[in-house]
């Protein structure tokens, strides 16, 4: 479980649209790493080439490499549905699949994957769903429309998907931009507990969430409209809010831009 | 010091006679609509008597007329020009909507109460074997046999092959191949269905093969296929991308994700299209004509022989032109408008059944 992420080089394109340039980092396994910056900065893009899911855009392509444990994710004969279930995502707009209930949406990567084994499955659902701090607002209700739900219920229910598969990274893409204060915290809370198992990277437009949630953060920027976003830096969290190294993050986290 | 002392207006504002309240205005009472509507019909049949019109349509058409601008009038004066706007465009919309309906509702009500006097279990049981034209016995189930047969194969072919063009359009199509397909597909929507039938017909001569249920399935599969693609392509499209990518991101395959995902999501739409489609075809006489031969007697067999239709049957008994092929025309007529509501009502309860539900 919990594998260390290598990022070499990495750039990525929608069509001939340059997104992301020359990004390197290292996300420390069982930690929460933060990624902060402006709207349009390129942090979900990076993000998404994390698990091979900007491929799946029309025109998305990538550049460099991405090392999980020293193998790398672009190499040849690479298949990105293997990389999918090794490296789980989390969206921004909470998306359980209409058409399942509670339960089958827990257990719908295992069920398509084809990876399961019958008696195991029931065990599996309550451990993920345990696990996203949910099983007993829903126990005695899996068989309902997942959809049925609250928004903040809805995520969580999405962050038990995402666990089940057992994956060894889990990527969120502001999991708690559509959600209340309350739902955010148990969110928050949720991710503090994952992080004991898994390694975690967090796109978040709130500095406060970043500030609380993560071990690392790296702020991203960029030049200037239609230009690549860049990392500028990355560091300890307290390091990054407290006194960083670029001058261009700290007017970002001050609110003084331009 | 000179305290001024604040004089307490008890003096309610003067209300400027003339101007009323700023937000409430006069306005027409909720039943002015059916009021204007009940005059404008008087007023129609009144002028229409006069001037001694027999068409019914004239009075329809003068009534509605006369409604549309008694409406805007009356709503002019009492209310203000935008109410007058908004009632005149509701009023259009209604009228519209009226000449929509009372056309189809004189139909079914024409089809329902001529094709109910000889529509009973003999009808639906026996065919036309040594039946004369004139006789009033007789009935519809080998045109029934043989519709089922024709529209359930077509469907059997077009269904799958529909589903699946839409589904590479949709989930992999792209460049020049996609582009190709989508065109073609429309261009099929527009084929006439004498020409599906002589397309078949000329492979029929080239091949000589006999008529067959299964050439007229034929040429109703080539009627049926762009009207499925089209119907599942939209509905495939309104699955939400975000869908998608929840199941790519749990390490799904795409091919799993299309099959257990996509299509469970876009079911109930994508029923109800191929219902359309079903529904589409069952009335169609032309292809019947040339490809499958018509007959008077029972042939379960799709693959050797002629078979009747239902379409076929109702023109061939208006041809015979005695009054009681007349009743078997009209009988056959309500049999096919029930069979396609039938579908229609079996498609509702599938999409219901099957949409994504919603429920706490």
């Amino acid at each position: 479980m919990a594998k260390r992420i290598d990022v070499g080089g990495l750039t990525a394109y929608y069509g001939s649209h340059k997104a992301i340039e020359d990004i390197s980092m290292t996300v420390e396994p069982r930690s929460v790493t933060a990624f902060i910056g402006p709207s349009g900065c390129g942090k979900s893009t990076f993000l998404r080439t994390l698990n091979r899911m900007h491929e799946v855009t029309p025109g998305g392509r990538v550049e460099g490499k991405v090392l999980l444990d020293d193998e790398n994710l672009y190499g040849t004969g690479v298949d990105p549905v293997t990389v999918r279930r090794t490296v789980g995502m989390v969206f921004q707009r909470p998306n359980p699949f209409p058409t399942m209930s509670i339960f089958d949406n827990v257990a719908a990567g295992l069920r398509l994957n084809g990876s399961y084994r019958k008696n195991q499955l029931s065990d599996i659902v309550e451990k993920s769903l345990r696990g996203a701090n949910l099983w007993n607002e829903v126990k005695d209700r899996l068989n309902k429309p997942g959809s049925g739900l609250s928004g903040g219920q809805q995520q969580r229910l999405c962050i038990a998907r995402a666990i089940a598969v057992e994956p060894e990274v889990l990527l969120m893409d502001e999991p708690c931009s559509a959600l209340d204060p309350i739902s955010t915290l148990a969110i928050e809370d949720l991710i503090g507990e994952l992080k004991e198992r898994f390694t975690i990277v967090i796109v978040t437009h709130n500095m406060q969430q970043a500030a609380r949630v993560s071990d690392r953060t790296a702020f991203f920027n960029l030049a200037a409209v239609g230009k690549p976003g860049r990392l500028i830096e990355i560091d300890e969290t307290e390091r990054i809010f407290s006194n960083p190294s670029v001058q261009a993050t700290e007017d970002y986290i001050s609110g003084r831009f331009g | 010091m000179s305290h001024a002392p604040t004089t307490v207006q008890d003096r309610p504002t003067p209300v400027p006679t003339g101007v009323k309240s700023s937000l409430s205005s006069r306005s027409l009472p909720r039943w002015a609509p059916i009021g204007f509507a009940a005059v404008a019909i008087a007023l129609g049949v009144g002028t229409s008597l006069a001037a001694g019109w027999h068409s019914r349509i004239q009075w329809g058409l003068i009534s509605a007329l006369l409604f549309v601008i008694i409406s805007y009038v009356a709503t002019t004066v009492v209310e203000n020009q935008r109410q007058a706007k908004d009632r005149l465009a509701t009023s259009i919309v209604w009228v519209c909507f009226l000449v929509a309906v009372v056309p189809l509702a004189s139909l079914l009500w024409t089809t329902v109460s001529r094709g109910s006097e000889r529509l009973d279990g003999y009808f639906l049981t026996h065919s036309m074997a040594g039946v004369l034209g004139s006789e009033a016995s007789g009935g519809v189930y080998h045109a029934l046999i043989g519709t089922l047969e024709q529209v359930g194969i077509a469907t059997v072919i077009s269904a799958p092959l529909g589903l699946l063009t839409a589904v590479y359009l949709v989930e992999y199509g792209k460049g020049a191949l996609a582009r190709a397909v989508t065109f073609f597909v429309d261009v099929m929507t527009g084929i006439p269905s004498i020409v599906a039938g002589l397309f078949i017909l000329s492979i029929m001569l080239i091949a000589s093969i006999e008529p067959s249920g299964l050439m007229g399935a034929l040429a109703l599969t080539i009627l049926m296929i762009p009207v499925v693609v089209r119907s599942t392509e939209e509905m495939l499209k309104l699955v939400p991308n975000e869908l998608r990518e929840a199941s790519l991101a749990l390490g799904i395959p795409k091919w799993r994700t299309i099959l257990k995902v996509v299509l469970p999501t876009a079911i109930g739409g994508i029923t109800t299209g191929v219902m359309l489609a079903i529904a589409r075809i069952a009335g169609e006489t032309a292809p019947i004509i040339l490809l499958v031969f018509g007959s008077q007697l029972i042939n379960t067999n799709p693959f050797e022989g002629a078979q009747s239709s239902l379409p076929f049957y109702i023109y061939e008994q208006y041809k015979i032109g005695e009054a009681a092929s007349y009743d078997r025309a009209w009988a056959a007529a309500l049999v096919l408008i029930a069979f396609v509501m039938i579908l229609n009502l079996v498609a509702r309860g599938i999409a219901r059944w099957k949409a994504p539900k919603s429920g706490r």
